[in-house]
């Protein structure tokens, strides 16, 4: 669909699949990790690949109801992911239209600034509500997730490109 | 885009609006729970959802111990065993004398008057993930008011105590760790009796002693247990270690590092300990004119029970 594939048009995107990712991204966030502050948030990076692709389907109030779940399953401040998130699918679709001009390297630099500014918002909550900073490895986190915006590209878009495939042959 | 027309006059109300709108519900959110906790039901409920999701996440990690477990050599097996027996031997002999002594100490206790002693109930249970938050120490454990945790409960495994539970789901609950910045734990050294109070924070997996004067008698390697006289802890549960003491002329207070006796950052398993008999009624107020301050003490005290010792 967007300027950075030419030669293919998508299919137009099944619910199901969105809905799945979100699960998806849901259950790797839950996952007994060995350490947490190096795991990227897959649910804020899921987010905000839909936000930039289908803007019209996944907007800031799927991004709040998510921000809620993370909040409660989490045991924080309730409202702290919500808002992060809803910053973030803001964000998201606004830079959809540039975003998607770039290839998926130079959309993972357009990304990265977008977690960062999720991860920020968090923090300033968080010291708002007077925990102390707990270190910059804070910023990783968002970076790895930056990083893994191609391959969770290509991943996400193999539904659309199959049912294509399909449809020509 | 899509196959159908762009929807020109359907879009809602501008991102922008939409971002403000959005905000605000979220800082009213944080606001009411930070500061007045109203939103507990409504965090019940989304834990309520999330929770086949944690399930489903912790599901591969027990299949793949219970293929592992299903291929464990003989030899191990039996080497387990053998380990296991004795051990059990060792313990069994211990829980003979525990039983007497027991029996005497409450003989004792009744001799001179002193109240029954605070007899401890245990539930096992598994933990579920730990919370993915940087600003604190919390793990989920799959046990919840369905199977009667009562929120300050204090929670322990093999070696000594490892937290507290802070909140209850109605499947899960949440055991904030001693290492956990909020989270304060009444302390007693073995060696002398000396009372202290321990906190989380400081630097990763370790406890910290604070308003400890700079010539309290403590050294490394003591062992600090639960004193109990906080009402929330059973007296006596291994605690922490001291690691470090750094006295500084400078400062009037000693910094004295411990490192958990438990297993906080580490194992799966955990027992929730639950106190039976509560603390002693406090003393009737007599005069009218000493009520408002003796409520306040008393709701105060509550609060604190309540919150962790916080």
């Amino acid at each position: 669909m967007g300027p950075d594939s030419p030669q293919h048009i998508l299919m137009p995107v099944r619910l199901s699949t969105i809905a799945l990712s979100f699960a998806v991204a849901l259950l790797l966030n839950f996952l007994p990790w060995p350490d947490l502050k190096y795991t990227p948030d897959f649910v804020a990076l899921v987010l905000c690949f839909w936000c930039v692709r289908q803007p019209r389907l996944v907007g800031l109030g799927v991004a709040w109801a998510l921000g809620l779940l993370t909040d409660a399953g989490n045991g924080v401040l309730l409202g702290q992911h919500a808002l992060a998130y809803s910053l973030l699918a803001f964000l998201a679709i606004w830079l959809s239209r540039r975003i998607l001009w770039f290839g998926p390297l130079q959309q993972a630099f357009h990304v990265a600034p977008l977690l960062l500014a999720s991860q920020a918002m968090i923090l300033l909550v968080r010291l708002a509500a007077g925990s102390p900073f707990p270190g910059w490895s804070l910023v990783v986190g968002p970076l790895i997730g930056a990083a893994l915006w191609p391959p969770l590209t290509w991943l996400l878009l193999i539904p659309q490109r199959r049912l294509e495939r399909e449809q020509v042959l | 885009m899509e196959h159908t027309p762009p929807p020109f006059f359907k879009r809602g109300p501008a991102p922008l609006v939409r971002l403000f709108f959005f905000a605000s519900l979220s800082v009213a959110l944080l606001v009411l729970d930070a500061r007045f906790r109203y939103a507990e039901n409504l965090r019940s409920v989304l834990a309520l959802i999330a929770y086949p999701i944690q399930r489903a996440a912790t599901l591969p990690f027990e299949l793949a111990e219970r293929v592992s477990g299903y291929f464990t050599l003989q030899s191990r097996l039996l080497e387990e065993n053998e380990r296991l027996r004795a051990q059990n031997l060792e313990l069994a002999q211990d829980a003979q004398r525990f039983e007497a002594e027991k029996a005497e100490a409450a003989q004792l206790r009744r001799l001179i008057g002193a109240g029954e002693a605070v007899s401890v109930r245990s539930m096992p249970a598994e933990i579920l993930y730990a919370s993915r938050d940087p600003y604190s120490n919390k793990v989920f454990i799959d046990r919840g008011t369905r199977e009667g945790v009562q929120p300050g409960s204090p929670v322990a495994d093999d070696a000594g105590i490892v937290g507290q539970v802070t909140r209850v789901h109605a499947l899960t609950s949440e055991v904030t760790l001693l290492t956990d910045p909020d989270q304060a734990i009444p302390v007693q050294v073995v060696r002398n009796g000396l009372r202290a109070v321990a906190f989380g924070g400081g630097a990763a997996g370790t406890l910290e002693l604070r308003f400890m004067a700079a010539n309290a008698e403590i050294q490394n390697g003591d062992h600090l247990v639960t004193s109990g006289i906080d009402g929330v802890y059973p007296a006596g549960i291994p605690v922490a270690t001291v690691m470090r003491i750094e006295r500084d002329a400078e400062r009037s207070f000693a910094r004295v590092v411990c490192k958990p006796a438990a297993g906080v950052d580490r194992g799966r398993f955990l027992l929730i300990l639950s106190n039976e008999s509560k603390a002693p009624p406090r003393p009737a107020e007599a005069e009218p004119a000493k009520e408002r301050r003796g409520d306040k003490s008393r709701r105060r005290a509550k609060d604190a029970k309540g919150d962790g010792s916080r």
